[in-house]
């Protein structure tokens, strides 16, 4: 791989140990993929995760001395004295939240602590070349936005943001990011649940690849495009996408695969749908909580769950709540949204998502949520999943079906 | 008895040597959903599933999940001392370079050979990922 005078002098320890360390990981990356140089970037999203393994990177940097170049955000973690007031969080886990937090505000990354960043917090355009990590934004940002990153680990999107570059490689040249799978979409897709079940469906089947997916007549809207990313990102690896007409990047099927055949042509009716739906909703009875926003939340989102509660009152045996970004959730108050939620019962947190370990009261408990993806990484004794509509709905009834 | 042995060149992602048992995969791995602590695959429904990854030569396509929770599996298991001794997969992807990065285990593609022809679960495996070789002695044969 082919250094400047600049890189050189980082990798020698010239500007801190913590930029050194950085270095090496994208030169260990560029290596990897037989990468010729690097690329500069400008904005990356570190999917910090308040995990052993990000807090073992993040303050091997901070502790470095290392600076963000360029504007860096993050993923949600918790808040420990929040948590701390309501449940038993063990000691040594809040402790490990506490001290990635804080190193992440010593690298002076953007505490958004949000899974969502190209909401609000740090937004991408079209073109322009950014590292982003975090299933649901890999796939967004190349997809929807038309920007380009590479499946970024947390690790090497702070390291890009701390170096300001990237190893040219992957979804940053042009012929990588072709269409691999065609999917011929002939079920229906009423809401952003119909998109989870798809996504889901097309991780599943292609595991690791482009899809392009045809037959989707009605514009999909944010929430639906969100849902697919962050599902096909479950059961597999889907950095890119295409749905030609309404993602930006190339208006035709044919220019989706530059010119060549896909690998696999696979269609996906209402029964593909169902069954994914009955393979993920495994059973049914008392529900102890309910957990939404994963990812968090949009303020439509909160405003629908809201419109459900209005009047209503969650079962004196359910927890209700809602996982949103600070900046979502400061609209949502300003528009009533919050009020009505906490009126009924129900809670709307800030900065942390379903799977973080502040959630360690309900190991044995029975949760629903509309999100396969906190089903799958089973944290809690059972998960049922099934639309938005449905959760609220058991969540007043305090069972389903 | 020794069995036949069979020499591979290969590419390097992250340097360094390991052997073991091979296990291999033909569904992609997220270590997230293993034991930390023992190493074993509790994911429902996946091939390994009950078969235990500590201390194997792991062979398998690729790594799939959100890159969140990849990471932090591979390095629990490491903490653990049962991560594999090293990897060998089809499609390399950042968040399976950086875990291996973050827990120093060798991790190479682009065998000569499909891996999945050539190497069978049991087999004992040498992977030189500083000189490119992987080094197969067959099970009993």
């Amino acid at each position: 791989m082919h250094l400047t005078k600049e890189e050189e002098r980082i990798l020698k320890g010239g500007s801190g140990e913590g930029a050194q360390k950085a270095l090496e990981l994208l030169l260990a990356i560029g290596d990897a993929y037989d990468a010729e140089k690097m690329i500069p970037i400008s904005r990356a999203h570190a999917a910090s995760s308040g995990q052993e393994g990000d807090l073992y990177f993040v303050e091997l940097l901070a502790n470095g001395g290392a600076r963000c170049r360029v504007p860096t955000s993050t993923n949600p973690v918790y808040d420990i004295n929040y948590f701390d007031s309501l449940f038993d969080v063990p000691k040594d886990e809040g402790e490990v939240a506490r001290r990635v937090m804080e190193a992440y505000k010593r690298v002076g990354a953007i505490l958004s602590w949000s899974c969502v960043p190209y909401m609000a917090e740090n937004i991408p355009v079209y073109g322009e070349t950014v590292a982003f990590s975090e299933s649901s934004a890999t796939p967004y940002v190349n997809s929807v936005i038309g920007a380009s990153t590479n499946r970024e680990a947390a690790q090497s999107a702070l390291a890009a943001g701390v170096i300001g570059k990237t190893p040219k490689y992957g979804l940053h040249i042009k012929e990588n990011r072709k269409g691999t799978h065609l999917i011929k979409v002939e079920a229906t897709l009423r809401d952003e649940f119909d998109y989870t079940l798809l996504g889901y469906f097309v991780g599943k089947r292609i595991g690791y690849g482009i899809p392009v997916l045809t037959g989707i007549e009605r514009h999909p809207n944010t929430e639906e495009l969100i849902n697919f990313c962050a599902m096909s990102n479950v059961p597999g690896a889907v950095s890119m996408f295409y749905i030609p007409g309404f993602t930006v990047e190339a208006s035709t099927v044919e220019e989706s695969f530059q010119g060549d055949s896909p690998k696999d042509k696979i269609t996906v009716t209402d029964r593909e749908l169902k069954q994914v739906h009955e393979e993920l909703q495994t059973m049914s009875g008392r529900v102890d909580f309910v957990m939404l926003g994963c990812p968090h939340y949009t303020l439509k989102q909160v405003e629908e769950a809201a419109k459900l509660l209005k009047g209503k009152k969650v079962h004196k045996g359910v927890s209700f709540w809602i996982c949103t970004s600070a900046t979502t959730k400061a609209l949502a108050e300003r528009s009533g949204y919050v009020g009505l939620i906490e009126s009924a019962g129900g809670h709307v947190v800030v900065d942390t998502c379903i799977d973080e370990p502040c959630w360690i009261a309900y190991k044995d408990k029975v949760g629903m949520t509309d999100s396969p993806k906190c089903a799958y990484y089973r944290r809690f004794k059972e998960v049922m999943v099934s639309r938005l509509s449905d959760c609220v709905e058991a969540a007043i009834r305090g069972r389903w079906v | 008895m020794r069995g036949s042995e069979i020499t591979l060149k290969c590419h390097k992602i992250i340097g360094g040597y390991g052997e073991g048992e091979a296990l291999v995969s033909h569904e992609p791995i997220c270590f997230y959903l293993t034991d930390p602590k023992t190493g074993i695959v509790r994911e429902k429904n996946h091939e390994l599933a009950g078969k235990n990854l500590a201390n194997k030569v792991l062979v398998f396509p690729s790594g799939k999940a959100s890159s969140v929770v990849q990471i932090d599996g591979l390095f629990k298991l490491a903490l653990h001392n049962v991560a594999p001794k090293a990897m060998i997969v089809k499609d390399v992807e950042t968040v399976l370079v950086v875990s291996a990065f973050l827990v120093k285990v060798p991790l190479v593609d682009r065998l000569e050979n499909d891996p999945f022809v050539v190497i069978r679960t049991g087999d004992f495996v040498e992977v030189d990922a500083e000189r490119g070789i992987v080094t197969v002695t067959k099970r009993g044969s």
